[in-house]
């Protein structure tokens, strides 16, 4: 139990930074920040890596596997989208 | 020694990313914070490696190797247009991949705890309904799916459907034993997802979007909590509030709550909001020629230019940047007005401009842009629709009625670029078309906007 409350307690915490950061975001950059927010949640990465490395059966290797081609996709390919339209963004006169 | 190194990295990368988020707060240090962003994935990612519970490369290896092709392919040839589709899509990867980290887990773990059954069926249920809603807004964004599909119960139908998801989550909750329980939750979840984004329409999919990138975080959030990874939590939840912002905003826009757009249908017919197009239009639509419009620019002092979705799909950005230049080169302050809801996600019309390299600080959102209406000779509303559609300030039954709008009506000139008087999303006749005013300009996007590019040249 006392592990459950020290998750949450991150959880809550990092859902009310979230809130202040995202709230301040212009915009004019809405769609990079969801296809960068995106990104992010490819953090599933993390999971994946631990779960198709392990040898424990042949299932759990197999789901792991999946598990980590899409949220590879969904890390990479958001990062770099991301970085192709920021880049657009500029400052002209 | 090790558990701890790792946790240390995970903090780190938590940190990062929090910083590379803080970073897209302006423009001119957002790459560097999508940069930490993707070095705080790459942290997390080594760190990961160096866990004593991997114990073969060669997965990992396959997986990483497919995924980075795959990733960098739709990555550097996806068309700024089509944004939308990908994010979508992407959306849905990080859905799918949670479930399978969670369903890998609930493998792998001997007598699971409450908090890891809990929080696998949480993940199971977000995730799931996350890829399948994302698949089909994705296949309507690419216009594969057409048609609203609306049955009478389906509301009712989708609210069986998700108790009987948490009927499911209950029962693995109750016996941790029972895989089963979980992969049925996860099939009657893909219908879920699948039923209630079927009966979306294009319009409202920047709320749909949004919705479903606050799930995709979501779902990695509650990934978290199965492997008691802090940095997953961390992640997870700061795009869980991003999305819900996004999400909140764009219901805003639309003067719409979330309810609404899932459960509401398409909103009234035509004949609800009382008025008919013959009504609005008889004997008041002027329409106009790119010369007639190139005499109007050449007596303005001031063009407010609106984009909307018809051109994003005739992908005018481009043919607009040249005019926006020839205009300014004639000392016209030119600026683009830019609605929260036009296009098909959120900021989609500012990536579009952006890429045809106009400069970020012209594009300015609606509270501003309004209050200076009064002072602008000509704006040029280029295929938007509902957004600049007065009949929102003035009907109060109308299924737009509340929407904020965009004041074009109250600039000295209105010149509507547009194919024909067909009505946008919300299926009403628009009143601007007709004002004294307004002016018509029939014609594609792109070629209207071509055809005024020559009529100044020559003027």
């Amino acid at each position: 139990m006392e592990v459950f409350v020290a998750a949450l307690t991150v959880f809550v915490l990092a859902v009310f930074i979230g809130f202040e950061i995202i709230t301040k975001i212009p915009p004019t950059l809405h769609t990079p920040l969801m296809s960068g927010s995106n990104a992010i949640s490819g953090v599933t990465l993390v999971g994946a890596l631990l779960s198709a490395g392990s040898e424990y059966s042949a299932l759990a290797t197999y789901l792991g596997l999946a598990a980590l081609v899409f949220a590879t996709i969904n890390a990479v390919g958001g990062f770099m989208v991301t970085h192709r339209m920021l880049s657009m963004f500029k400052r002209r006169d | 020694m090790g558990i701890t190194l790792i946790n240390f990295a995970y903090l780190v990368a938590s940190v990062l990313f929090i910083l590379g988020l803080k970073g897209l707060t302006h423009p001119r240090t957002a790459v560097r914070g999508n940069t930490l962003g993707a070095l705080a994935m790459l942290l997390a990612v080594l760190a990961t490696l160096l866990d004593q519970r991997i114990l073969s490369f060669e997965y990992i290896l396959i997986g990483v190797v497919v995924g980075v092709l795959i990733g960098v392919v739709f990555a550097a040839k996806i068309p700024m247009t089509s944004m939308p589709e990908l994010v979508a899509i992407f959306n849905g990867f990080g859905g799918v991949a949670s479930v399978l980290v969670a369903g890998a887990a609930l493998i792998q773990v001997q007598d699971p705890s409450h908090q890891l059954t809990v929080s696998t069926a949480a993940s199971g249920l977000i995730g799931t309904v996350t890829f399948w809603g994302s698949l089909v807004a994705f296949f309507k964004l690419m216009e594969v799916i057409k048609r609203l599909i609306q049955f009478p119960g389906q509301q009712f139908f989708n609210g069986l459907l998700t108790l009987l998801c948490i009927g499911l989550g209950g029962w693995l909750v109750l016996e941790p034993g029972q895989m089963d329980a979980f992969w049925i939750m996860v099939c009657v979840a893909s219908l879920l997802g699948v039923m209630l984004v079927v009966p979306i329409g294009g319009a409202d999919m920047p709320v749909v979007i949004a919705f479903l990138n606050s799930c995709s975080g979501l779902a990695a959030a509650a990934t978290g909590f199965v492997l008691d990874n802090n940095v997953l939590i961390i992640a997870g939840s700061l795009v869980g509030a991003s999305g819900l912002i996004l999400t909140q905003i764009m219901c805003k826009a639309m003067n719409r709550s979330l309810g609404n757009v899932f459960f509401g249908g398409v909103g009234p017919t035509p004949a609800a909001s009382g008025v008919s197009d013959d009504e609005v239009y008889a004997g008041k639509i002027k329409s106009t020629s790119a010369d007639e419009v190139a005499m109007l620019f050449d007596t303005a002092r001031r063009v407010v230019i609106v984009p909307g979705y018809g051109m994003a799909v005739a992908q005018a950005q481009h043919a607009v940047r040249d005019l926006a230049d020839l205009l300014e080169q004639r000392e016209i302050e030119v600026e683009y007005a830019i609605h929260p809801v036009a296009g098909r996600m959120p900021g989609h019309m500012n990536v579009l401009l952006a890429e045809a390299e106009v400069s970020y600080e012209k594009m300015v959102e609606m509270d501003r842009i309004n209050a200076t209406f009064q002072q602008t000779d000509l704006a040029l509303v280029i295929g938007a629709n509902d957004v600049v559609n007065p009949l929102a300030r003035e009907d109060n039954s109308g299924p737009i009625a509340g929407m904020p709008i965009l004041d074009v009506d109250k600039s000295r000139t209105v010149v509507v670029i547009k194919r024909s008087l067909s009505p946008g999303f919300a299926g009403i006749p628009n009143p601007l078309f007709a004002a004294d005013n307004s002016l018509m300009f029939f014609g594609s996007a792109k070629e209207a906007v071509l055809d005024l590019v020559t009529a100044v040249k020559e003027s």
